[in-house]
């Protein structure tokens, strides 16, 4: 195998890695959420796994990262710590928050990601204001903030880009278009004849469309933006089409609630993030069955391993509760 | 030598010097480099440190407060301006969910260091949306400090410690108090966060007051003391936290109690202190406490209105001597101060 060929396989296989990665971390919470060791909301990404992973292959680790409610893919593609999140879930002192935040207030600074939280579109403007700072303190990093499409529905997201296109700022908006905001689908809430990417574009921001269950395409048109806002300025915008698996918050499955058909549900199922890489990884004979399952036996001795320590590690000291509120 | 400036001069001072000392200080907000600069208060800032440390903003207040809380959290020192306290209505969401919370929240990892200055409206027909004093909501939000000078002096410490604070302080600023002189060091000074001051000594009554009441309170206790009552008039100067110790002191003197506040009366600062005085011992007071604040109304714009809108020292002093079972002096409702200007020389507008 020649040096390109190789590198070729080193970041398909590396983007799957990533894949199976996450999915095995949501799906092992999903399969104990039922213990009630895990005493907080959960949004789980099963499904949308391709936009964190893509997004983040092509960022630095000193770049940053902001997120919304369903942050757990994010947080993890970025590189933030499995433990942390996992003793977070539990509400354990070791947790990424302390025990302070849940799973809804994801943070690891040293990873770069710089937070997350669970009012719709609340950290654009705060990533935003991340991605002025940099700019002021001359730095080359980029930062990079997730949210769903029902965040352009915000008020905020407009003030954001507004901002953001006026100060040409270092940032890349990535909007995770599920379809559904909770149990809303999008012709409740948004207009038919406009797209998305057209809100972005409105606001003299560079911005394009890709399928958000393409690894590949969201990692090549992710690099493009991010090598844009790093060398050039930004910002850009960057809109995904993806479908969340589960409920909107919790472990179940709900088709059977009637608020999405079940037939759109298979067919965005066929095209599973996972599956697709895996049949790309095939047809470029890249795929090795005896690596899938090494990689699959890793990943559950790392993920067992990090529930184990979550659920045995020690919760916060009482007094915990009162601080600390304020920074000495 | 002694030096004489106004509460406006002195906050830009403040500014001046915040910038001067620290590069990681900026000031944004509606107007700021404007040919009026906010009352005067950051005129010339923009000439003198450039475009990318002084700027005006486009209107979002909300978004525009997220940016602060963003680079407050990269290292930053963002000073945020609003003409009226009404317009930060809008970024409610950023103050109370993010900025104050964010590094409790988070783990105590991350501080946001972040000036948020709202001024205060009051008469010239303001009416509803440009008069609001709010302080006890931003109090009420655990992680936020708020602070209301009512002295040049204060005025230009408590913005020197604001901006030097680590974490989200609320500056209130009376758009009555701007051109109003005093005393004002040079150089670098702060006054720090959470002390109130005792304006004046007295041994009859404990009057507190926050921001213009002050200076209510203060021209209240000159005709009281003509009278033979004795008013220790405490400056708050911070609303949160509160100093009760020195409140308690001076009540423990008195035995009797009045609030003076710019707002609403109901939930009100009035509201809290004397909650906690109840709560530590109520034996303290030995008459009926008087809350001396706007009635549960929004502000209406008519002069004719808004003249028993806002209470006054008249008020104040008129109260006190009923308490005492005294007579007050109709006189002082006949006090030559307009009602709806902080001054006669004012030609308006606001």
């Amino acid at each position: 195998m020649n040096r390109d060929a190789n590198t070729e396989k080193n970041v398909a296989t590396a983007l799957y890695r990533q894949l199976l990665y996450l999915r095995r971390v949501e799906e092992a919470i999903a399969d104990r959420y039922a213990g009630q060791k895990m005493r907080c909301p959960v949004h789980l990404s099963i499904g949308q796994e391709a936009v964190a992973v893509g997004v983040c292959s092509r960022l630095r680790k000193d770049d940053h990262v902001m997120s919304g409610h369903r942050s757990h893919a994010h947080y993890l593609a970025k590189g933030g710590s499995l433990q942390a999140m996992l003793s977070e879930i539990h509400g354990k002192a070791d947790g990424c928050c302390g025990g302070k935040g849940g799973s809804m207030h994801l943070v690891d600074i040293g990873a770069g990601f710089l937070g997350a939280v669970p009012i719709v579109a609340s950290t654009l403007p705060i990533a935003t204001g991340a991605a002025l700072a940099s700019q002021m303190k001359g730095e080359d990093r980029v930062t990079v903030v997730f949210f769903g499409e029902g965040a352009t529905e915000e008020g905020v997201f407009h003030e954001s880009l507004h901002f953001a296109s006026l100060k040409k700022l270092p940032i890349v908006f990535v909007c995770e278009n599920n379809l559904y905001s909770v149990y809303s689908p999008m012709y409740v809430r948004q207009p038919s004849n406009r797209d998305i990417a057209g809100l972005g574009a409105a606001h003299g921001v560079e911005s394009f469309s890709a399928d958000g269950n393409d690894v590949c395409a969201v990692s090549e048109l992710a690099g493009a933006a991010v090598e844009k806002a790093r060398v050039s300025g930004g910002p850009l915008f960057l809109e995904f089409k993806t479908y969340r698996w589960r409920e909107h918050c919790g472990p179940n499955y709900d088709n059977d609630i009637g608020y999405r058909p079940e037939e759109e549900f298979l067919a965005w199922k066929e095209r599973c993030p996972l599956k697709k890489m895996e049949t790309r990884l095939r047809e470029s004979g890249l795929w090795d069955g005896a690596w899938a399952e090494l990689l699959e036996n890793e990943l559950s001795a790392e993920i067992e391993k990090a529930f184990a320590h979550a659920e045995a590690a020690p919760v916060p000291a009482p007094d915990k509760l009162f601080g600390p509120l304020f920074a000495e | 030598m002694e030096r004489t400036i106004t509460y406006a001069e002195a906050m830009r001072e403040a500014a001046d010097i915040c910038l001067g000392r620290d590069a990681s200080v900026f000031l944004m907000g509606l107007g700021v480099s404007d040919p009026k600069g906010i009352f005067g208060t950051t005129l010339g800032l923009q000439q003198k440190y450039g475009e990318q440390r002084v700027f005006d903003i486009p209107c979002s207040e909300n978004a525009i407060t997220g940016v602060a809380v963003g680079a407050a959290l990269r290292g930053m020192r963002p000073v945020l301006t609003h003409q009226r306290l009404d317009f930060a209505l809008l970024s409610m969401e950023q103050i109370v969910n993010q900025a104050a919370k964010w590094f409790y929240m988070f783990g105590g990892q991350t501080p946001v260091p972040l000036m948020i200055r709202m001024v205060l409206g009051r008469g010239w027909g303001q009416g509803a949306q440009h008069s609001q004093s709010l302080q006890a909501w931003f109090a009420h939000v655990p992680g936020l400090k708020v602070v209301m000078p009512a002295t040049p002096l204060d005025a230009k410490g408590l913005f020197i410690a604001g901006v030097e604070d680590d974490n989200p302080v609320i500056y209130l600023d009376h758009r009555w108090l701007h051109s109003v002189s005093g005393i004002v060091p040079d150089g670098h000074y702060s006054v720090p966060i959470g002390k109130a001051r005792v304006a004046r000594e007295g041994d009859d009554f404990t009057v507190v007051a926050v921001s213009y009441a002050v200076l209510e309170a203060l021209r209240a206790s000159e005709w009281l003391a003509a009278e033979g009552v004795s008013c220790e008039v405490i400056d708050l100067r911070t609303v949160s936290p509160l100093d009760m110790g020195t409140v308690l002191s001076s009540v423990k003197k008195t035995g009797r109690l009045a609030v003076m506040d710019t707002g609403c009366k109901s939930f009100g600062i009035g509201a809290e202190i004397v909650a906690r005085i109840a709560e530590i011992n109520p034996a303290l007071l030995r008459a009926p406490v008087l809350r001396l604040a706007s009635p549960d109304v929004p502000a209406p714009a008519s002069p004719a209105l808004a003249a028993e809108y806002y209470p006054r020292a008249a008020h104040l002093a008129s109260s006190i001597m009923q308490c005492l079972g005294r007579s007050p002096d109709p006189e002082w409702f006949k006090s030559e101060l307009p009602l709806d200007i902080p001054d006669p020389k004012f030609k308006g507008p606001f």
